[in-house]
């Protein structure tokens, strides 16, 4: 691919102006992303070790890692409570987000780049407590902290918890810029609507994470109270309600499975357009959905709580309002697919990673269906098909739309173009790894296999659970096979790698007009703005990649 | 009790051990199983259907649609205001009735018909207690088959959940209230109860069995159960509540220490003196272990943490003399 110096300039946002000091204390949103895209794979990788640790142990029956079924709570919830708050939480929008955002809107940096550097040195800061708690001997609630048992166990609640507390901060922080950045910062041309989608999704992720993230913090300081100063609130022995807890911390958590997925559906509604070379299906359903999805999270924490002893009416608005927040994520999943149709498509690793999103986001989605029914969820409740439920969401969801970010802006972050084939093997690795690690789960889950076992030699009467746990197992491991692999093929990519065009996939939103990687400036000149879903300006060339084929001054900003 | 439940040692392996289940669920064997499983199947038929039609235009898009040299992408509307308006009322349309199939069916779940047979059930780290009309208390759910059974719960001190997959039956025992959730059992035999609630290190081990009698067999067996005391030596009772009522679950009776739930071994202390947290000690007599079954967390053992919950109104005075003689009796 012919590269010109304009597109690939040697002085960019990474070696301008250099120092360690320049880094920590930068302003610049891209620096900042890209600290926390490392901060977050150092998180995800500490997560996956705990994650084949418990694959391991569950193999086979009888001990199998640890002969301590106290060590193997503690790997379940270190591997459940970094990979949620050090990973899901953040990883698309503190790091692609923040990279992407203001370059999408054509604009030098975010509203508050103060704040932004605040809410990086707050995430740094809560992992930090997090580590702590690892060298304390770990904890052992499971990620959720349910009290009683959070109470009364010696292990290092407090730690966690408070590293819990300040991670919100930083998520707050970072909704709060993204939010002020998107209602002030929009160019001139980009109505509410004229918008990337990828910034629709980062939108409602920000109006959760501010409006619900300050109940975690008041739930978890609550729980802190509770454990030293034995003031009553959750434990039914101090006189306090212990579904109470379980209230306010879905009042926060179910929302937050929104802030983990409404970005990654951004990604996907980018990615899908630009390697099909379409415009975006139904554009303003999608943008709604985002908003319908963001609003009605806020509505349906109850169906957590079916079988915890609340009224059978509550039970049924909860399960009501759950399948109505079903629509607006089917409706997204109709428009990528109608959007595919009579496309030129491309099936480049972004593109690979995003169609499997689809797939298994859909899996996910549809059995959530079980589990909003009140019939079905009672089997179903606290079994491992909610844990195979959940991955197929946030796991094969958030984390194959993140790949699929990271493969779509990787050299506009880096300037390199990486191996197509790497990636895509990868993907294949990923793909089969993940669904048979999950798949499985959903068998024995509705079976009746607890969640939360450390064993299950006492589990005698699912038929060939221990031939489905070791089908797991191997899977878990070709799933993180499949994640390194794609790992190693895009660092390779910063030596072995050829320098990127400004705009490698002929795509139509504003970050593709500017150098790859980015000076730290960003524009020299605001862009001129244009529908960001049509892609008639380049076109592909076997040889060149994507080249113009339309003068640039024929860009003007229509209204 | 796990051999009892037809288990090999690996009975993982043991196809259809207990319940005629299929791929998908467990067998039916209560009343309302029958239902909850067309709720089920109805919603995986949903499920398999838009799965094939999304999965299957998607791959026939991706093959059909792959980027060639010289063809470029088609002219197609980018968006259609009756196909949205159509596809989202249409999922409307299937939820709603999804929703509906499903609470109808809960509700049935949730109402326990008039004449129930009343079980009080105490959940406690890591056993369960089922106390009966006339006073006894099993580790073992005994109920009589086509009558209903309804089940009283509370835990003593974190939440745990009582769940029956063969009954579709889930229910979370939770400290400080009372949650209540009941069946009708429609076969004779044996099926697992699980603890679905995570409740520390031995939650995979609370495990026990409902065991559902013949008809007249369940007054039968609950008469009988209730005099092995009077047949049995004190210390032999003693042995049989021991594991009867969990004491097994955190005290060894070999001397040798439980790494996960530190307490003392019972061997041999009886008569010994021990410390105490707090400096004070105490000579292991009737009376001390009287007084830490029903007020645990009174004397603490030095090196102990007071994580025994009272057993208050759970064991009569016949059955602490029993455990006494028990202790006792291990040299």
């Amino acid at each position: 691919m012919a590269t010109s110096t304009a597109d690939n300039p040697t002085r960019n946002y990474l070696n301008d102006p250099r120092g360690v000091k320049s880094w920590l204390f930068t302003r610049d949103h891209k620096r900042i992303g890209l600290m926390f895209l490392c901060l977050v794979t150092v998180a995800v990788s500490l997560g996956a070790v705990f994650a084949l640790l418990i694959r391991t142990e569950l193999t086979l029956p009888g001990p199998t890692v640890t002969d301590s079924p106290s060590l193997y709570n503690r790997f379940f919830t270190l591997h459940g409570a970094i990979m949620i708050f050090l990973f899901v939480l953040p990883a698309i929008p503190s790091s692609l987000g923040n990279f992407v955002l203001p370059l999408m809107l054509g604009a030098k940096d975010v509203a508050f780049p103060r704040l932004n550097l605040a809410s990086l040195w707050l995430f740094a800061f809560g992992m930090a407590f997090f580590i702590l708690t690892l060298a304390l001997g770990g904890v052992d609630t499971g990620w959720t902290f349910y009290p009683p048992y959070s109470t009364g166990t010696p292990t290092a609640v407090t730690t966690a918890v408070v590293g819990a507390f300040i991670l919100g901060f930083s998520s707050i922080f970072t909704g709060i810029n993204f939010l002020v950045t998107i209602h002030t910062m929009r160019p001139p041309g980009m109505g509410w609507f004229r918008m990337p989608l990828f910034l629709w999704g980062l939108y409602g992720t920000a109006i959760i994470q501010i409006l619900a993230t300050p109940v975690l913090a008041i739930t978890l300081l609550l729980l802190v109270v509770e454990r030293t100063l034995g003031v009553g609130i959750f434990d039914a022995k101090l006189g306090g309600d212990p579904v109470l807890f379980q209230h306010f911390f879905w009042f926060y958590s179910h929302p937050a499975v929104y802030i983990m997925i409404l970005p990654a559906m951004g990604i996907v509604s980018e990615v899908i357009a630009v390697f099909s070379r379409k415009h975006i299906f139904g554009y303003k359903f999608i943008a709604y959905s985002s908003l319908a999805i963001a609003l009605l999270g806020f509505f349906v924490w109850g169906h957590h709580m079916f079988v915890s002893g609340q009224s059978p009416l509550v039970g049924m608005i909860f399960s009501a309002l759950t399948f109505a927040v079903a629509i607006p994520s089917a409706i997204k999943v109709f428009n990528w697919v109608t959007t595919l149709y009579k496309g030129a498509i491309d099936l480049s690793p972004a593109m690979c990673f995003s169609l499997m999103f689809v797939f298994i986001f859909g899996v996910g989605g549809l059995t959530g269906l079980f589990l909003g029914s009140l019939a079905t969820n009672i089997q179903v409740h606290d079994t491992s098909f909610v844990v195979a439920h959940f991955h197929y969401t946030m796991a094969g969801g958030t984390l194959t739309a993140f790949l699929a970010g990271l493969y779509y802006w990787w050299p506009k972050i880096t300037g390199r173009m990486y191996g197509r084939r790497w990636g895509q093997i990868a993907a294949g690795l990923v793909f089969i790894g993940f669904n048979l690690t999950y798949f499985p789960q959903f068998v024995i889950g509705w079976q009746g296999m607890p969640r939360r076992y450390y064993d299950y030699e006492l589990v005698t009467d699912i038929p060939f659970i221990t031939g489905w746990q070791i089908i797991s197992t191997v899977g878990g491991y070709l799933f993180v096979g499949g994640v390194v692999f794609a790992a190693v093929g895009l660092i390779r990519s910063l030596w072995t790698g050829a320098r990127a065009p400004a705009n490698p996939w002929g795509a139509a939103t504003l970050e593709w007009q500017c150098s790859s990687p980015p000076p730290s400036g960003n524009f020299d000149q605001p862009p001129p703005v244009g529908d960001c879903y049509v892609f008639d300006d380049w076109e592909y060339d076997e040889e060149k990649g994507y080249v113009r084929v339309t003068k640039e001054s024929e860009d003007v900003v229509s209204t | 009790m796990i051999d009892a439940m037809g288990g090999l040692p690996l009975g993982a392996w043991a196809l259809f051990a207990q319940s005629t289940g299929s791929f998908w669920m467990p067998g039916e064997h209560s009343t309302f199983a029958p239902e909850v499983d067309r709720v089920f199947y109805f919603i995986l038929a949903v499920c398999a259907f838009f799965f094939l039609v999304v999965l299957g235009l998607m791959i026939f898009f991706v093959l059909r649609y792959r980027r060639r040299p010289g063809v470029k992408p088609g002219k197609t509307a980018t968006h259609s205001t009756p196909l949205e308006v159509g596809w989202t009322l249409a999922l409307v349309a299937i939820v709603a009735v999804i929703f509906y199939k499903g609470f109808t069916a809960f509700m049935e779940m949730e109402t326990p018909p008039q004449g129930c047979y009343e079980i009080r059930v105490t959940g406690r780290q890591w056993a369960w207690q089922f106390t009966y009309a006339n006073g006894h208390v099993d580790d073992v759910l005994h109920v009589p088959v086509d009558q209903p059974v309804k089940l009283t719960m509370t835990s003593q001190d974190v939440i745990h959940s009582l769940s029956i997959p063969d009954f579709r039956v889930k229910m979370d025992l939770v400290p400080g209230r009372y949650t209540s959730t009941w069946f009708k059992a429609v076969n004779p035999g044996e099926y697992p109860l699980y603890c679905t609630e995570y409740c520390g290190d031995k939650h995979s081990q609370m495990i026990t069995a409902v065991v559902v009698h013949s008809p007249g067999e369940f007054a039968e067996w609950l008469k009988g159960a209730n005099d092995y005391l009077e047949n049995l030596s004190p210390a032999e009772a003693g042995k049989l509540l021991y594991t009867k009522r969990g004491c097994v679950q955190c005290h060894t009776i070999d001397g040798s220490a439980n790494p996960n739930t530190p307490a003392p071994s019972f061997k041999g202390i009886y008569g010994e003196t021990h410390d105490l947290v707090g400096g004070a000690t105490v000579v292991v007599d009737d009376n001390y272990i009287r007084e830490s079954i029903l007020e645990p967390g009174k004397k603490v053992r030095a090196g102990y943490r007071p994580i025994m919950n009272t057993y208050q109104g759970l064991v009569s005075d016949q059955e602490i003399v029993a455990l006494i003689e028990f202790i006792k009796s291990l040299k």
